[in-house]
């Protein structure tokens, strides 16, 4: 289906204060595949995923979401198209319930309340918080708030999930957790972060992002194992690896 | 710790108010209406009214009880604000001095009374005041007043507001923390250091709420906030709506306090 397919051509973007974030950046991501992004703090992981649903816009080159090009005039279109969960769940959730936060987005595309239920609770359901609906997000675990996150955008029926550094700050259960929930997502995914073990388990295909530029790109099988390349861009074996090559 | 024990006091306020008892289930609207005409009825007293404001003590009495709400907790709430009471009433006795009651042969003046009645009349409200938003959520109480018909843009800021000062407390109690584990006496405890501090804490809002945007934005934000309606009206409302208001009427139009010790009178 050409309509789930992420292209980014030479793409470079400059911060207002002449900070050049990435530098020309080029990849296709086509449908249901799982990418990692890898690479050192401040390399640009971040600025990334914020310019795949339009929030900060290419300086120059040219991304595509399916057959729409990102523009001024079709970032609405395509936000429906990519969710992105942030880092911070607290920035994410912004409604007083998490009933209201993952009906957010639903609604905000005009549907109907009824429709709006049905999508609500079958999100919720999917993460398995249905009996957080009423609660208000400060008396969520860091955990909870990370799932809840996930189903807000899910409620959205995005064809593409971007997100950013999902496993930060969960306990290893949760993690687990949500590692097992990921994999049972058929959508496009895109995921930024430092975990690598995470990456590994999750992602097919990864990305090695070095000072806004991709320097690796390969199945992640291929390129987590490769040592010389993660310590060259601030990272090291996936744990899981490191302890296997010490038996 | 103040800063600490402040905040507990606000999630333990907050806790409450998610508890489930026969008034939690209330519709919120009923609460606020009924909160409001309590307030109404009880403010519409004149000022040297003593004897007639103590029947609606039911009130709070009821929902105490009933919504299983600690009053100590309250009370201590109420003692703290009742400053402004008074001080607003703390003059009446001087400027007021000619004499209205006889208490057991103890002239009283219409200062030392008026004093007394706005004591009343912020006990009363202050603490239904409170009981409402120790028996509704917050979120409920919103709602409410949406339905109600107030303007969008203060029922999303009050939103907001409750969903964030969890969050901003938070990060401020990490701050002073952070601070505290780093100052030794009276140094790094200055003013300056204070500045500082909510210098930085106003940065990180406004990036936080740059993010906040950006997250609305991403889920279709355009202009106006939409929520799923869910609550109905049910008989336990209107029952409720309905005991309130005859009981309200009753007390303001009748002085059943006279009528009662009139009785008694005639009994002895």
């Amino acid at each position: 289906m050409s309509h789930h397919i992420i292209d980014f051509k030479d793409v470079v973007f400059q911060y207002p204060d002449g900070t050049e974030a990435l530098k020309g950046v080029s990849f296709r991501i086509t449908h249901g595949e799982s990418v990692g992004i890898v690479g050192a703090n401040g390399a640009g992981k971040s600025t990334l995923l914020l310019q795949m649903n339009g929030y900060m816009l290419p300086s120059s080159g040219l991304i595509s979401i399916g057959d729409l090009e990102l523009t001024k005039k079709t970032r609405q279109e395509i936000r429906k198209k990519v969710g992105v969960v942030f880092q911070n769940p607290d920035d994410q959730l912004f409604m007083p319930t998490v009933y209201d936060d993952v009906a957010f987005g639903p609604l905000n595309l005009g549907m109907s309340t009824e429709r709006v239920t049905d999508r609500v609770n079958s999100a919720l359901q999917t993460i398995g918080c249905l009996d957080l609906a009423t609660k208000p997000p400060h008396h969520l675990s860091a955990g909870q708030k990370r799932a809840v996150s996930i189903a807000t955008v899910l409620a959205m029926e995005p064809d593409i999930l971007a997100m950013d550094e999902p496993s930060s700050n969960l306990d290893p259960k949760s993690r687990r957790d949500l590692i097992g929930l990921l994999k049972e997502f058929k959508h496009t995914k895109i995921i930024a972060s430092h975990d690598l073990d995470f990456i590994l388990e999750v992602c097919e295909r990864c990305l090695v992002i070095k000072d806004g530029l991709i320097v690796a790109d390969g199945p992640a099988s291929d390129i987590l194992t490769n040592q010389l390349l993660l310590e060259e861009n601030n990272l090291e074996l996936p744990l899981s690896l490191q302890k296997n090559r010490m038996q | 710790m103040d800063f600490d024990k402040e905040y507990f006091n606000l999630g333990f306020l907050d806790t409450l108010s998610y508890k489930d008892t026969v008034i939690h289930r209330l519709d919120p609207r009923t609460k606020v209406i009924a909160t409001f005409a309590l307030i109404i009825t009880v403010v519409s007293f004149s000022k040297y009214e003593i004897a007639r404001l103590i029947p609606f003590f039911l009130f709070p009495v009821v929902i105490f009880s009933l919504g299983d709400i600690p009053v100590w907790f309250i009370l201590k709430k109420v003692l703290i604000v009742s400053v402004f009471a008074v001080f607003i009433g703390i003059f009446n006795p001087l400027f007021d001095t000619h004499v209205r009651v006889n208490l057991f042969g103890i002239p009283v003046s219409g200062g030392w009374v008026s004093f007394f009645s706005i004591l009343l009349k912020f006990f009363l409200t202050m603490c239904s005041a409170l009981l409402l938003i120790s028996t509704t959520s917050f979120p409920g109480i919103c709602h409410a007043l949406q339905k109600l018909r107030i303007p969008e843009i203060f029922i999303s800021q009050l939103l907001f507001l409750y969903r964030y000062i969890f969050v901003l407390i938070e990060e401020t109690l990490r701050m002073v923390r952070a601070r505290d584990l780093r100052s030794f006496g009276k140094k790094g405890k200055g003013m300056g250091v204070f500045i500082n501090l909510i210098g930085t804490l106003f940065m990180r809002t406004i990036e936080r709420a740059d993010r906040i945007y950006h997250a609305m934005l991403s889920r279709g934000f355009s202009g106006t906030i939409h929520y799923v309606k869910r609550d109905r009206l049910r008989k336990a409302d209107f029952v409720c709506l309905s005991v309130t208001g005859v009981v309200l009427t009753l007390f303001r139009a009748y002085d059943l306090v006279s009528f009662i010790g009139r009785q008694a009178e005639r009994m002895f």
